[in-house]
């Protein structure tokens, strides 16, 4: 999926992440912030490039506010503002294919 | 990914508690509160620009959290809106347990959800007839309409009623003694009783008036409910200790059921226990008896 416009998914309570995806032409630019950057650091960066991959998207710039989200919460939260950006969240989700 | 068991379609739920499905610091651990039922809800809760995130929100907790024995009921929006497909789509793909239709008002509008409900199942290959459906009567057309609605489908579990709106198409408020949706809650057990599906009250939304929430849990119980929606872990102990049978009802059901065995292979119809007459009318109720107990910790023998 291609980038079109800037999306934002997701809030800054407990437990959740706010993830912003913005156009971009250089591969993927993830910024990263979180309470638990030491312990879980690794695995937050891991998990959003592998939801990006799965989506198809190659270039963006993409920042995620991270307050302690387990991985299916990140994974929807990039997901969902990806569909945004392309303007196709509200219908016809590919459940279980792109998104799992 | 958890793969949940084949729902079924009648079992204990004594408490359905709605949770926002928007929100991950609720949803990730609603399991541990020990209610029967989860109810996560796509509907009010959620913000009309937050539709979307919350299908996404839900369908990774569907399958990626362990919800154990907790049945796991999504709440979609109304027919009358834009995102009641989309909501199907995601519950169906997601493995929920049961849908609730809320605002229903027919028969129609179940056989409306039921027919894109099957078309989901087929889409996302699920086991077709696994996703259970129960109806939320919100106004008086869906009172007066109640037994065309439970009879409406074969994934029909339950009926409840929704009084926050109801009581607002009556012009009333909530009363101490219940008299504000008396008719209501009896038309519609009567039309789930009549249709065999199971009936639960509405929220009981003042977390600070303790006794009046313990006084409408004991009128549900004495007018037949199975269960109650909740919208707070606090009240489930409550209603899990209102809706446990009493020692003396049990130790009367095992009794019924084992004279019963009895007698009925000694070919006898009719006998009595303790001095009261007993026929094979009172074996389901015996039988329901136990199988509550047995739900609740406090039978564990063989009769059922």
């Amino acid at each position: 999926m291609e980038i079109l416009k800037p999306a934002m998914a997701g809030t800054l309570e407990s437990s959740d992440a706010q993830v912003t995806v913005e156009p971009g032409t250089d591969g993927i630019q993830l910024t990263l912030s979180s309470s638990v950057m030491n312990q879980y650091g690794r695995q937050i960066k891991a998990t959003v490039l592998e939801t990006l991959e799965r989506l198809g998207v190659n270039n963006a710039q993409v920042t995620v506010v991270d307050k302690g989200a387990l991985d299916c919460t990140l994974k929807a939260r990039v997901e969902c503002a990806v569909f945004r950006s392309c303007g196709q969240s509200a219908a016809n989700i590919p459940w279980g294919g792109a998104v799992r | 990914m958890i793969p949940r068991p084949r729902p079924e379609r009648f079992r204990l739920r004594r408490t359905m508690m709605f949770m926002n499905a928007q929100k991950p610091g609720l949803i990730k651990d609603a399991y541990i509160y020990g209610c029967d039922s989860i109810m996560l809800d796509l509907e009010d809760a959620v913000a009309e620009n937050q539709k979307d995130a919350a299908r996404f929100s839900l369908y990774h907790a569907l399958k990626t959290i362990d919800y154990g024995d907790t049945e796991v009921i999504v709440r979609i929006n109304g027919l009358d809106t834009p995102h009641w497909q989309e909501d199907i789509r995601v519950c169906v793909a997601g493995g929920a347990d049961g849908i609730r239709i809320a605002k229903c008002e027919s028969a129609q509008d179940v056989k409306t959800v039921e027919a894109a409900v099957e078309a989901a199942e087929e889409e996302f290959g699920v086991e077709k007839g696994r996703t259970l459906l129960m109806a939320a009567l919100e106004s008086p057309k869906g009172i007066l309409n109640a037994y065309e609605i439970c009879a409406a489908s074969d994934r029909m579990f339950g009926v409840a009623i929704s009084g926050g709106d109801f009581r607002k198409c009556m012009q009333t408020t909530p009363q101490p003694d219940g008299v504000d949706m008396l008719f209501a809650r009896g038309q519609m057990l009567l039309a789930a009783r009549a249709a065999g599906i199971q009936c639960f009250d509405t929220v009981f939304t003042n977390l600070d008036d303790q006794a009046g929430f313990e006084a409408e849990v004991l009128q549900n119980k004495a007018m037949g409910f199975d269960g109650k929606s909740l919208i707070n872990p606090k009240q489930i102990r409550f209603v899990h200790q209102v809706f446990a049978p009493t020692e003396k009802e049990i130790i009367q059901a095992e009794k019924i059921l084992r004279a019963y065995k009895e007698q009925s292979a000694a070919g006898v119809g009719v006998f009595t226990v303790d001095g009261k007459m007993i026929d094979i009318a009172f074996i389901p109720g015996a039988e329901r008896t136990l199988r509550l107990a047995r739900a609740c910790g406090m039978y564990e023998g063989d009769l059922v």
